[in-house]
């Protein structure tokens, strides 16, 4: 049964109607591939039992001729959304053992549809990383191997248990969240295709927060169109996130018609930064030859402010993190410490609770949001985060959607880039400006590097017009003829 | 612009989070580079831009003033580390030598 994990969503629900097998059968062909893929520490807690529960009652639906969207499709959810009753931890420390009494607004719609737990994904801690190593139970490996080195890579972050659970075939697809990128290089690190839709069109309730102004949640599947699947179901208005749109959810998996003729497509040339590695620009410029191809229009486009669009997200990001974070306080969940003073408690227990990074950037924003620093830093950052949305807005006067690379290089061994957080942050240098602007974006694996590791394509489109950002991809994706990892790939 | 000791041990304070000595000393210049890094935005013509603080345009709607959640005491405090008779509990904050 272990070729039930290689279907894709589409094919697996096809299966399922036409009784080929059952969704019991296809969780626990899962269920065993995660057994035998341990050693990739995708999964913070495995929910099996769960998982089997909701595929009975899968098929059960299904015989009585009731099922969803997505029923009894095995997933795996970030562990960064509240799920009711299961442990619920953003990769910290100071969320062990926390069980949240209500499910958030994209988990339930999941479910609604008929979708599976397989269990809760590996992050980077609070999401705050682009290697998944900040998590406080590990870090996650990703099933690609370099051709010439036997080293662990890292799958990129934050949602590289996510990623790396769908590439290595223990999730049919997954729940993510992107703030800066947090879904697109993972995608691209691991092989797989990831979509962060608009600012807005997935809700953020019960999504524990980073930065409430960036964090959208997104998907990962092997394939363009299941990413389309999974984005139709998760998304939609939601009262109780304020910042949700009161917008129609489209139809994703229609929008797929594969005619991009005419189509304008810009490339934005502040892109071409320093030190690009030749292997990025030549599939950069391989994308645009496809795209040509399939007839499209090519514009050059300038999007000026693209080099400040790191330093005003390392503002913006940590500013928001700082006074999100201020919640965990030992007080009403999480871990305590033991002190008698109050404040004293509350010091040590986020000393204890707290990895490195999630502690750095808790001070970066602590210091800009400050007396003294705040129009400096946190206004300043603000004035070029309109700058940067400006560009895109021009930029779309020219053009429909903008192709640019993912990330400047393939996934990179753990530990690398540890000595230096700006190093670290560099990594996100093609993802952030879209995020800053609350535009849809999605990677998809167009080819690989020298030591035969995946590289992504991002396709960035306008506000609410992710049925073009998915159409563009799924081009790539049929003409690039990317070949997912597979054990031989080792 | 360096963040020098005192101002890290200010920062971690206001933060509340206790560093270790030899943390702060770590920390210095990490916090140093990340904010000389950041500070590269005075390059920018910020002159009558207003800041940006939500990309959406979405109108905040007000709801109907009325009770749609509550009653539910037992699952607040399901997950707190300590609770008495329907309230959390924390170390004693009356007559504490801190504030």
């Amino acid at each position: 049964m272990s070729n039930l994990t290689h279907l894709t969503i589409k094919d697996a629900l096809k299966g399922l109607k036409s009784k080929d097998f059952t969704s019991a059968e296809l969780t626990q062909a899962h269920i065993d591939a995660m057994g035998a893929a341990k050693d990739l520490n995708a999964y913070i807690t495995e929910t099996p039992d769960l998982a089997l529960e909701q595929a009975k009652a899968s098929d059960e639906r299904r015989a009585k001729g009731e099922a969803g969207a997505l029923d009894g499709i095995p997933l795996a959810i970030k562990d960064l959304f509240c799920t009711k009753n299961v442990q619920t931890t953003a990769a910290s420390n100071i969320l062990e053992g926390f069980k949240p009494q209500y499910e958030s607004t994209v988990s339930s719609k999941l479910f609604d549809a008929g979708a599976v737990m397989l269990g809760k994904a590996n992050l980077d801690e609070f999401a705050m990383g682009s290697s998944n190593t900040t998590s406080f139970y590990g870090n996650v490996i990703n099933p690609w191997k370099s051709q010439n080195s036997n080293k662990d890579l890292t799958p990129g972050g934050s949602s590289g248990g996510s990623a790396a659970s769908v590439a290595a075939y223990i999730a049919m697809g997954a729940t993510g969240t992107d703030t800066g990128g947090s879904i697109r290089q993972p995608a691209a690190f691991c092989g797989i295709s990831g979509i962060k839709p608009t600012y807005g069109r997935c809700s953020r309730w019960g999504v524990v927060a980073f930065a409430s102004s960036l964090d959208q949640a997104g998907t990962f599947a092997r394939t363009v169109e299941d990413n389309a699947l999974l984005l139709r179901t998760m998304s939609g208005h939601d009262p109780k996130d304020s910042t949700s749109a009161k917008k129609d959810v489209p139809d994703f998996v229609a929008a797929l018609n594969g005619d991009i003729k005419g189509l304008k497509v810009g490339i934005p040339k502040e892109y071409r930064v320093d030190g690009m590695p030749e292997e990025i620009s030549k599939l950069w410029g391989q994308g645009i030859e496809w795209l040509k191809s399939a007839g499209a229009e090519i514009v050059d486009i300038s999007l000026p402010h693209t080099h400040y669009a790191l330093p005003t997200y390392y503002i913006i990001a940590p500013a928001e993190a700082s006074s999100n974070l201020a919640r965990y306080d030992g007080v009403r969940y999480g871990q305590r410490a033991d002190e008698k003073d109050l404040i004293d408690m509350y010091e040590l227990t986020r000393a204890q609770g707290f990895g490195d990074e999630v502690k750095r950037r808790i001070m970066i924003g602590t210091y800009v949001l400050s007396a003294g620093y705040y129009d400096a830093y946190y206004i300043k950052a603000q004035k070029v985060r309109r700058l940067i949305s400006e560009d895109f807005k021009k930029a779309y006067e020219k053009c429909d959607v903008l192709l640019t690379p993912t990330a400047p290089s393939a996934a990179f061994a753990i530990g690398e880039n540890e000595d230096d957080p700006i190093k670290m942050y560099l990594n996100d240098v093609f993802t952030v400006p879209a995020s800053l602007a609350g535009l849809p974006g999605m990677s998809v694996p167009a080819g690989t590097d020298k030591d035969g590791l995946p590289l992504g394509l991002q396709i960035i489109g306008r506000p609410w017009d992710e049925e073009t950002v998915l159409k563009v991809a799924q081009k790539i994706e049929n003409l690039a003829q990317f070949k997912l990892w597979s054990p031989q790939s080792k | 612009m360096s963040l020098d000791q005192e101002t890290v041990k200010k920062v971690a304070r206001l933060a509340r989070i206790r560093l270790e000595d030899e943390e702060i000393v770590k920390l210095g210049p990490q916090l140093s580079n990340i904010i000389t890094f950041v500070e590269q935005l005075a390059e920018v013509d910020t002159d009558n831009v207003e800041p940006l603080a939500s990309v959406v345009d979405i109108n905040l709607e007000l709801r109907d003033d009325v009770i749609n959640d509550g009653g539910c005491v037992d699952k607040v405090l399901t997950n707190a580390p300590e609770t008495t008779q329907g309230y959390f509990v924390v170390p004693k904050v009356v007559g504490g030598e801190n504030e």
